[in-house]
């Protein structure tokens, strides 16, 4: 079921004569269990269309509808839809405001009507899922370190167990390790909790490493939609508009473009290893 | 929504009443509202209007976005419009009920809305083709009079510069947390007051935090180029009177004259 | 001698409860001795929370080593005396470009810091145009910041500080909060203005693409410099870069992986016409005929 979006339209300052399209005809469809990276740069329309799919914007046109159900039909429970997709806004840590790291993430689940019980059985699973442990609980959630802060502030979006997790550039401004580190208990989510996960990032790389769809907006409008390998070949329109393809696929052009028949499908550090070794050194072991 | 407000923005045109002294356009204002309330009659307003019309046309503001901030005045204008219209006794024209309109009452609304709307176009007006820093600058220096009184003169313009500079950003932090809080299933709207009055907590210890983190690293900021206070600083647009100020002082001065002519003659 | 030169400098950030009692002690600076040389392109990497940004308040003079010595063009930043001279030699851009124009106008936010040490008005004109020339913006000199992207808001930051004829500039994290557009517009003008000007750059960032151009790597952890070199000697230590929590470009990690794996390569490849050229002519030998080289 998942989401799916018709023809979805959003006008900021509609009716005066600054009106600007944020989102122009944007419709796709998300399966339950996907990992779809979403990229754009500044001004693209990435964020205004996150803010749509759990109903915290409203088109101006089209339909947007979940396992379904239109939201846009008269009494669809907005609220509940907020639970069901989680979204993790730019630098989460902001809004963190609770004495301690364990109601903070308790906040969520305590809004969704749940007994004490299971609010706290799901601040636990969350905390959890994303690497923090008991000792963690009573501290005061403005004195841990920026990493492990944006760590509560996911927490307490998972701890309202949604189906769909949207995340928008949930590593920005943390250091590599710390960078890897989130991705990783991401991808977890997606393969263990069969989460359907949209990644809004800037970073190539990573959507080559863990997505396997990746939308791609310009102007408010979805210029491209495939599997990033797919996309990747387009690198030349990619540039046009202010982006670029992950620099193994430059790789991978170069090569070819000199005569090495190398696949241009190749996205990751890994992948163009082994096949260069393949080309290179058969005998290698694999 | 706030974003829409167009009172106070400064729009950037060059033109006389930009480059005017910002103590010119502050005085000029003073005057202009004062001469609002001295003017009793028809000839007054008129008197006003061609005023204001001429201010306009040389401010090179489009007429559209100036009426524009008046939407913010809407509610209020119509409550007083309505009051006067209603409640002031007088030769009775219609008649609807308990409620009546005089012809006074016409008159007296009227000249309300004009007051109002003059008002808020004359000092809008001002802020229009001032820079926020220039009108700050024009405060402290217009009121440096007061500093041998130990007036923190300068310290109170910085403030309120970067209170100037501060507001957008922080109306799109509260915007930004409102819908992260929400994407939590907090409740912004439903409830009786106290549990509004709860409901904001989540929405106003994170503004607070971050307004504090803001403030921490300007202070650094401006430590870290140098600011220690009004001491030996210079300006990089020093204010000085130019001819126009002169002209444009005498001009408020036959203004005020006809004003008050035309109340004792009229 | 080095325009910034530490001697055993040791910074303690100290935490005391009400009654001012000491409560822990954490040591952000942990003996710290290097020089840099005027007109040097320095890039200081370190995960979060390895020193590197109290390091480059010190050199602003914002904070005090607690022990150790350092010195900014021969002055002591302890003499108090000297305090603004230090601020006006070294410039300094920090991670949030919200955070740091304080002017509602570009123009006067760069005219800030010379009326701040008493530049004469003709001469704060003056260097107001130059400065924003310098850094691209002169086309935004009306425009309130608000209205900037982020890339250009940390651009009229850089031109504030130039605007103080400072001989180094001090950037923490100038691109943590940009998107890639942003971040090469911030590290072009950045290489820019210390070819073309001369100045010394402390550059302090966690991207590996913005350091592979600079004179010289500095690599900071638990407070202690622990690699310094240029970026090729660094870079051909993938393995110890990852252990303190580092990353490397893409183009060098295949390389180093490959060359672990026996082919022929060179240490330290940068870029990617580095590496197509220390690859081809291995592909000629394999496959004679068949490659353009």
């Amino acid at each position: 079921m998942g989401i799916k979006a018709v023809n979805l339209n959003h006008i900021y300052g509609q009716g005066t004569a600054l009106a600007q399209y944020a989102l122009k005809d944007v419709s796709f469809e998300i399966e339950d269990g996907e990992f779809v990276g979403l990229i754009g740069h500044t001004g693209s329309g990435k964020s205004t269309l996150i803010q749509h799919l759990n109903g915290l914007l409203r088109a101006s046109g089209g339909e947007l509808y979940y396992n379904g159900e239109n939201i846009y039909n008269h009494g669809y429970d907005m609220r509940k839809l907020r639970s069901k997709v989680g979204l993790v806004f730019q630098y989460p840590e902001h809004q963190l405001f609770e004495v301690d790291v364990f109601s903070d993430v308790c906040f969520g689940p305590k809004n969704q009507g749940l007994s004490r019980e299971d609010t706290e059985e799901r601040a636990k699973r969350a905390l959890q899922a994303v690497g923090l442990d008991e000792s963690f609980y009573t501290q005061s959630p403005f004195e841990l370190s920026g990493g492990q802060k944006r760590r509560v502030a996911i927490a307490g979006v998972l701890a309202m167990e949604p189906e769909v997790l949207i995340l928008d550039e949930p590593t920005a401004g943390l250091d590599p390790k710390g960078r890897d580190e989130i991705l990783d208990e991401i991808a977890v989510l997606h393969k263990e909790k069969k989460m359907t996960i949209i990644l809004v990032s800037h970073s190539m790389e990573d959507i080559a490493r863990y997505a396997d769809r990746l939308m791609v907006m310009n102007h408010g409008e979805k210029v491209f939609d495939g599997p990033p390998k797919e996309v990747f070949k387009h690198y030349k329109e990619l540039e046009k508009i202010g982006l670029a393809a992950p620099q193994i696929t430059y790789i991978v052009q170069d090569l070819r473009s000199r005569g090495v028949d190398i696949d241009d499908e190749i996205t990751t550090v890994a992948q163009a290893r082994q096949a260069i070794l393949n080309l290179l050194k058969p005998d290698t072991p694999q | 929504m706030i974003r829409d407000i167009t009172i106070g923005q400064y729009y950037p045109v060059d033109s006389v009443i930009h480059r005017l002294d910002p103590r010119t356009k502050l005085v000029g204002t003073m005057v202009f509202i004062i001469a609002l309330f001295l003017a009793d009659n028809i000839w007054g307003y008129l008197l006003a209007t061609v005023v204001l019309a001429l201010v306009i046309g040389s401010s090179k503001v489009p007429f559209r976005f100036i009426v524009r901030g008046l939407k913010a005045i809407v509610v209020l204008l119509l409550i007083s419009v309505s009051f006067n219209l209603f409640l002031t006794d007088g030769e009775v024209l219609i008649k609807l009920g308990f409620l009546k309109v005089t012809r006074e009452g016409i008159q007296t609304a009227g000249f309300m809305a004009v007051r109002l709307i003059y008002l808020v176009i004359g000092s809008s007006l001002m802020t229009f083709t001032t820079t926020p820093n220039q009108l700050t600058d024009g405060l402290e220096k217009g009121l440096g009079f007061l500093k041998p009184f130990h007036m923190p003169v300068h310290e109170v313009s910085m403030m309120m510069s970067i209170a100037l500079r501060f507001i957008p950003i922080l109306v799109e932090e509260t915007d930004k947390i409102m819908k992260a809080q929400m994407a939590r299933g907090a409740d912004f709207e439903s409830g009786n007051l106290i549990q509004k009055a709860k409901a904001m907590v989540p929405l106003l210890v994170p503004l607070f935090i971050s307004a504090f983190r803001r403030a921490t690293d300007l202070a650094m900021a401006m430590e870290a180029r140098c600011y220690r206070g009004g001491e030996g600083r210079t300006k990089m647009k020093p204010l000085k009177y130019a001819r126009r100020d002169r002209i444009s002082y005498l001009l408020f001065a036959i203004y005020i004259g006809l004003v008050l002519v035309l109340r004792i003659m009229l | 001698m080095g325009i910034i030169k530490a001697a055993h400098v040791i910074f303690d950030y100290i935490k005391r409860d009400e009654e001012e009692n000491i409560e822990e002690v954490n040591r952000a600076i942990d003996d710290l001795s290097l020089d840099i040389e005027k007109g040097d392109f320095v890039a200081v990497l370190g995960h979060n929370g390895s020193g590197k940004s109290t390091f480059a308040k010190h050199v602003n003079a914002l904070l005090m080593p607690t022990d150790g010595t350092l010195w900014i063009s021969d002055m002591n930043t302890r003499d108090e005396e000297k305090l603004w001279d230090i601020r006006k030699k070294t410039g300094m851009v920090f991670q949030n470009p919200d955070n740091q124009i304080i002017g509602n106008i570009v123009e006067e936010d760069v005219g800030f810091g010379p009326e701040n040490i008493g530049v004469p008005t003709d001469e704060i004109w003056k260097r107001v145009d130059d400065s924003l020339e310098a850094v691209g913006m002169t086309a935004y000199r009306k425009k309130s910041p608000n209205k900037l992207s982020g890339g250009q808001k940390q651009r009229v930051a850089i031109a504030g500080v130039m605007a103080m004829r400072p001989q180094c500039i001090v950037l923490d994290e100038p691109t943590a909060m940009l998107d890639p557009n942003g971040r090469s517009e911030v590290i072009r003008t950045v290489r820019e203005l210390n070819q073309k000007e001369g100045v010394t750059v402390l550059l302090i960032t966690h991207y590996m693409e913005e350091v592979i151009h600079a004179d010289r790597v500095i690599v900071m952890d638990d407070g202690r410099i622990v690699m310094d070199g240029t970026p090729r000697e660094i870079f051909s230590r993938v393995e110890e870069l990852k252990s303190y929590r580092l990353d490397v470009p893409q183009v060098t990690e295949l390389a180093w992986e490959l060359k672990k794996e026996g082919l022929p390569l060179p240490e330290g490849i940068l870029t990617r016409q580095e590496f197509m050229d220390a690859l081809m002519p291995v592909f000629a030998e394999k496959y004679p005929g068949k490659i353009t080289v």
